[in-house]
């Protein structure tokens, strides 16, 4: 009798755990099937070349490159904003900070990333946009430039979190042999414990930036709705997350070229997302033990 | 010779402040922007702004409708995804020890978590919504949030069950109790604390969520709250992103007092869970 519950038991467990294989089978084949359908109607060609987006006008062009730059550009200004803020907290708390310094400063940072991402929009459009232009007085009312600020703020406490733990996980004996040497912990640190860190400090920044690349709700509220090959921060963009919201908040007829739009965009978006996870997940692998 | 110290020692010390005021940035940048948020929106929080329903009119808007969504979201989002997150945990941590099948569940485990939110919407539309035609339900969108924040209660299963010792085991085993009594009087037990504090972690990311929401075909309007598992439905972030994308300014103090009712909720679930951790901590020392 125990036997046999402890059977359905296990297989309900088992069950469960392949669920989640389950999901990427299911994730992988929606995208890839949905996007095919699209490619036999749109010349993958002309998707990586052209430099026009345009499904939802009278006159179609389907050029995803607009929406890969503008994805780009905002999430190289947030990686702007957070690599060096997220690296100087990481260094300050595992090299400076008291030990009660850290234990309160660590949780108080999650809290940025524990805030909704629509709230986040809400700061770049009313708060950061209005305070811009001030300074630049022919910025747009939706540019990269706030939304990729805001983004940034919110993803500090990816790189710095990650990055502490790798410094941290340097051995002592080393920070030991440069204090030896008369050096200051600052040199210590930039001579000896960030290069040890290194790949660790790479692995936190390449997930930040998958992070801001997947970031939706901020781009579509702050960034506009405009598909724009540009590099100025200045003015509108529409990124490949903004498009899918966009096409969903409208009334798009299911089984239509518009409709599968939103896939095509979703695999491009997925694929990047999963290349910048795959290269993170090899290093960690590859670096973990060297110190061990 | 004594100048370079000097020098030395003197950038040492500036970058000790440099750091404390990188530690500040967020933060201050945070409280500016909450501090902002209240300024617009404090005054248009009252009875009638949470009872309301949504309305042409901002002052006339209310938050109902999006909070029982949001409620019945996160709700729904817990039954679904509680059983499945921790069983799969247990299974992973007490079954699966080191089988190719575990090696495999966990690599894609950690790649599902690095998913963006809204590819999880393009699945759910596709699979719940047109497949299995549950619509753009309550039901379609809690199966979506579920999937989504599966990684996140793994997680903290696996690890707070890594945290029960060997010997806590080995002593039911010598009792006599088989492998699931073991799990079901100890493990579990004894992990409980960590795993509720990841469960309302992962809750409270998806009572947030409106991008996943949104591709599932959730609406920005719905002029009456769900009553079953099969009606529309909207959520207070996605409430939010309508009033801010409306040019009248009225709806810009909807929008903030929305959000104020919304970090409550947020920060409040981080707290009950930050609580929950501390408290475990301390209890269980082996």
């Amino acid at each position: 009798m125990i036997r046999k519950k402890e059977f359905v038991i296990e297989k309900f467990l088992q069950l469960s755990a392949i669920i989640t294989i389950l999901t990427t089978i299911g994730i992988v084949l929606v995208l890839t099937i949905e996007a095919f359908k699209f490619f036999t109607e749109v010349s993958i060609i002309d998707f990586f070349t052209k430099t026009d987006w345009t499904p939802l006008f009278s006159k179609k062009q389907y050029g995803i490159l607009p929406l890969l730059s503008g994805t780009l550009l905002t999430s190289f200004i947030a990686i702007l904003i957070a690599l060096p803020i997220g690296l100087v907290i990481a260094i300050y708390l595992s090299e400076y900070a008291p030990r009660r310094v850290r234990n309160f400063v660590k949780p108080a940072l999650e809290l940025l990333a524990a805030v909704p991402t629509v709230v986040y929009g809400f700061f770049a459009l009313m708060v950061v946009t209005p305070f811009l232009q001030t300074i630049i007085p022919g910025m747009s009312g939706f540019n990269s430039l706030s939304a990729g600020f805001v983004m940034g703020i919110m993803i500090i406490p990816i790189v710095s979190s990650l990055s502490e733990d790798a410094l941290n996980a340097v051995p002592m004996s080393l920070r030991e042999a440069s204090y030896g040497m008369g050096s200051t912990k600052l040199q210590t640190a930039r001579r000896v414990v960030v290069p040890a860190a290194s790949s660790g400090i790479v692995v936190s920044v390449i997930l930040a930036i998958s992070r801001a690349v997947g970031e939706t709700m901020i781009v579509a509220i702050a960034a506009g709705q405009q598909p724009r090959l540009t590099i100025n921060p200045l003015v509108p963009v529409e990124t490949l997350t903004t498009y899918i919201v966009q096409v969903s908040l409208g009334d798009v007829a299911h089984n239509s070229v518009e409709y599968r739009t939103i896939f095509a965009a979703g695999i491009t978006l997925f694929m990047f997302t999963f290349a910048l996870n795959t290269v993170s997940h090899w290093l960690k692998n590859k670096y973990r033990e060297r110190y061990e | 010779m004594s100048r370079i110290i000097k020098i030395n020692r003197l950038k040492n010390s500036g970058f000790q402040v440099l750091g404390i005021i990188g530690t500040l940035i967020g933060l201050v940048l945070l409280a500016i922007f909450i501090g902002d948020i209240l300024m617009d929106g404090l005054t248009r929080i009252d009875w009638d702004f949470i009872t309301s329903l949504p309305s042409r009119f901002p002052e006339k808007s209310g938050i109902f409708t999006a909070m029982m969504g949001s409620i019945w979201i996160l709700l729904m989002t817990a039954i679904i995804s509680f059983p499945i997150g921790i069983g799969a945990g247990i299974y992973l941590e007490e079954y699966a020890t080191k089988s190719r099948l575990s090696k495999i569940l966990e690599i894609n485990i950690s790649n599902l978590a690095g998913v963006p939110s809204i590819i999880y919407g393009l699945l759910g539309l596709e699979v719940f919504v047109r497949i299995l035609h549950f619509g753009s339900s309550l039901l379609s969108g809690s199966l979506t949030l579920a999937l989504l924040i599966l990684p996140i209660i793994i997680v903290a299963t696996r690890e707070s069950i890594k945290a029960v010792p060997q010997s806590i085991r080995d002593a039911s085993y010598a009792l006599g109790a088989s492998k699931w009594q073991t799990i079901q009087h100890q493990v579990i037990p004894a992990s409980f604390g960590g795993i509720m504090t990841g469960v309302i972690l992962a809750l409270s990311r998806a009572v947030g969520e409106a991008a996943p929401l949104i591709v599932v075909g959730a609406l920005a309007y719905v002029p009456f709250a769900p009553k079953t598992p099969m009606d529309d439905f909207s959520v207070m972030p996605i409430q939010i992103f309508n009033w801010i994308s409306r040019p009248q300014h009225g709806f810009i103090e909807n929008a903030a007092a929305a959000i104020i009712i919304l970090l409550i909720i947020t920060f409040g679930m981080n707290a009950i869970a930050i609580y929950l951790r501390s408290r475990w901590q301390k209890r269980i020392s082996w």
